[in-house]
């Protein structure tokens, strides 16, 4: 298919609009500074936290994600379309609008959090609520995209597995996870990056404290006040992580096509 | 996949519209004012013929620096204020025109059984500003002057978000200004023994090279001058 000619020019605005901003960060980072400024204690502590929580809430995304897109590429029904909906809407939602509704529902006083609390539970200020934040807001991107490559990929050899005998659990595992690999890696990696850029919520729902709460991003927004050379720093951190897990989803992707 | 993206477009759209520009072209010259969060309440009531935009008094130096178009920079601290005329964003001398200072809060009928700001805020949950902020600074000393070691559970970047934490019951104690406890209907009050002798200053400034730079400084001589009792009934402490 050739392209046409025009499509050069939204092309080359689209890419300067987007490598611009970030090649300003880049240059105005303190780069000979910056292994000293990433051993301090600071660093340290929101990058570890920041990398152990986006690990568990990619994981539970990806456990309770797979299974809800193949329900909702493989069910008809007029309840699918209310549900998608639904799933999709924490992708648009303004993040402190997520940290509203998560602090309305799971807050001490809230819906269900008023009854947790009453058990001894209490989720708000931990790092269960920065988990509880990230998985709310990277679950849909797993779901969507996912949801979408089921369709595509059709129903062929899982129908040939059902007529060999094959349980539905059977062949979910050993054929339609297999099919989906590249596109289960794909949303993976969205859902990773989102959860890593979380902040939104977390600050109205968890708070923020060092190696508690303080995640990456909110240690930015708070060293954005006093020392901004470590905050850039870990600007470019932040940005190294999320350009590792989009560029080695998609290396992955391409060498299962 | 497709979908996706026209989703990611839709989002990166409704992202855009959030953005809201301060300076809105009114036929009568209003000047646009960067003021500290804390006078988010205030300074509207007293006068609403200004375009205002409230932040961190530390973000809102970083703006005007950026070039953000401020006629008046209005400072919850001395320390921003001097960075502000240090990095040469001010025009003339900045004047002092109100103080506010630490109270404790709780959320109304105090469900912790906090006695006030003593050993009783052990073991609850205890939120306060983190020590980059103004109030976070101002924490730290009237914390040291009542020899109390803090074990909060968040430090946040702004005092509102303190208060709102506060008033939603999700925290059951935090260090505010005066005068955002007197703003929420949700908290109830103890002083801080000692906050009062030390209190936080306010300052304001015509920014250097303002649109309006007439506008700009009549808002900041009617701030340093005749709004005073206004700012008191609200519970800001006189300058000093």
């Amino acid at each position: 298919m050739s392209i046409p000619r025009w499509a050069w020019a939204p092309f080359a605005l689209a890419v300067a609009l987007l490598a611009v901003p970030i090649a300003g960060l880049l240059i105005r980072a303190p780069w000979g500074r910056l292994p000293d400024l990433l051993a301090s204690e600071r660093a340290t502590d929101a990058l570890t936290l920041s990398l152990a929580t986006c690990a568990v809430s990619t994981a539970l995304v990806l456990i309770i994600g797979t299974p809800t897109a193949l329900v909702l590429a493989r069910s008809r029904g007029r309840w699918t379309r209310s549900v998608r909906t639904l799933v999709t809407v924490p992708m648009v939602l303004p993040p402190v609008v997520a940290g509203l509704a998560l602090l309305t529902t799971l807050g001490r006083r809230g819906l269900v959090g008023q009854h947790l609390s009453a058990w001894g539970i209490e989720i708000g200020f931990t790092t269960v609520a920065v988990v509880l934040a990230q998985t709310f807001v990277a679950l849909p991107f797993l779901v969507v995209s996912l949801e979408g490559a089921i369709r595509t990929a059709g129903d062929d050899y899982e129908r040939a597995a059902s007529h060999l005998g094959a349980s539905p659990t059977r062949t979910f595992f050993t054929v339609t996870v297999p099919v989906l690999a590249p596109a289960i890696a794909g949303g993976t990696a969205l859902a990773f990056a989102r959860a890593l850029g979380e902040f939104g919520a977390t600050l109205t729902f968890a708070g923020s404290l060092q190696g508690v709460t303080r995640t990456l991003p909110l240690e930015i927004y708070l060293l954005r006040e006093g020392d901004t050379d470590l905050s850039l720093a870990l600007a470019v951190i932040l940005l190294a992580v999320a350009a590792l897990i989009v560029g080695l989803s998609s290396r992955l992707r391409s060498a299962h096509e | 996949m497709r979908k996706l993206f026209t989703l990611s477009a839709a989002t990166l759209l409704l992202a855009a519209c959030g953005q809201t520009l301060p300076a809105s072209e009114a036929p009568a010259v209003e000047p646009v004012v960067f003021a500290a969060a804390s006078l988010n309440k205030i300074l509207p009531e007293i006068e609403p013929a200004a375009n205002y935009s409230f932040d961190g008094s530390s973000g809102l130096v970083d703006q005007i620096a950026g070039g953000a178009p401020a006629d008046v920079f209005a400072s919850a601290d001395k320390k921003n204020m001097d960075r502000a005329v240090e990095e040469g964003l001010i025009d003339g001398e900045p004047k002092m025109f109100a103080t506010n200072y630490l109270v404790l809060a709780v959320p109304k009928g105090n469900p912790a059984g906090v006695t006030g700001f003593d050993a009783s805020l052990d073991g609850v949950k205890l939120v306060v500003c983190a020590e980059e902020v103004p109030c976070g600074a101002a924490t730290k000393k009237v914390a040291e002057a009542n020899g109390l070691a803090l074990k909060p559970v968040s430090e946040e970047t702004k005092v509102t978000d303190v208060l709102g934490k506060v008033a939603s019951g999700e925290a059951d104690a935090g260090l505010v200004y005066a005068t955002d406890a007197t703003s929420s209907k949700d908290v109830d009050v103890f002083e801080v023994p000692g906050a009062k002798d030390d209190p936080n200053t306010y300052w304001v400034a015509v920014v250097k090279g303002a649109k309006n730079p007439e506008a700009g400084r009549v808002f900041a001589d009617k701030l340093a001058g005749e709004w005073g009792a206004q700012l008191q009934d609200f519970g800001f402490g006189p300058p000093r």
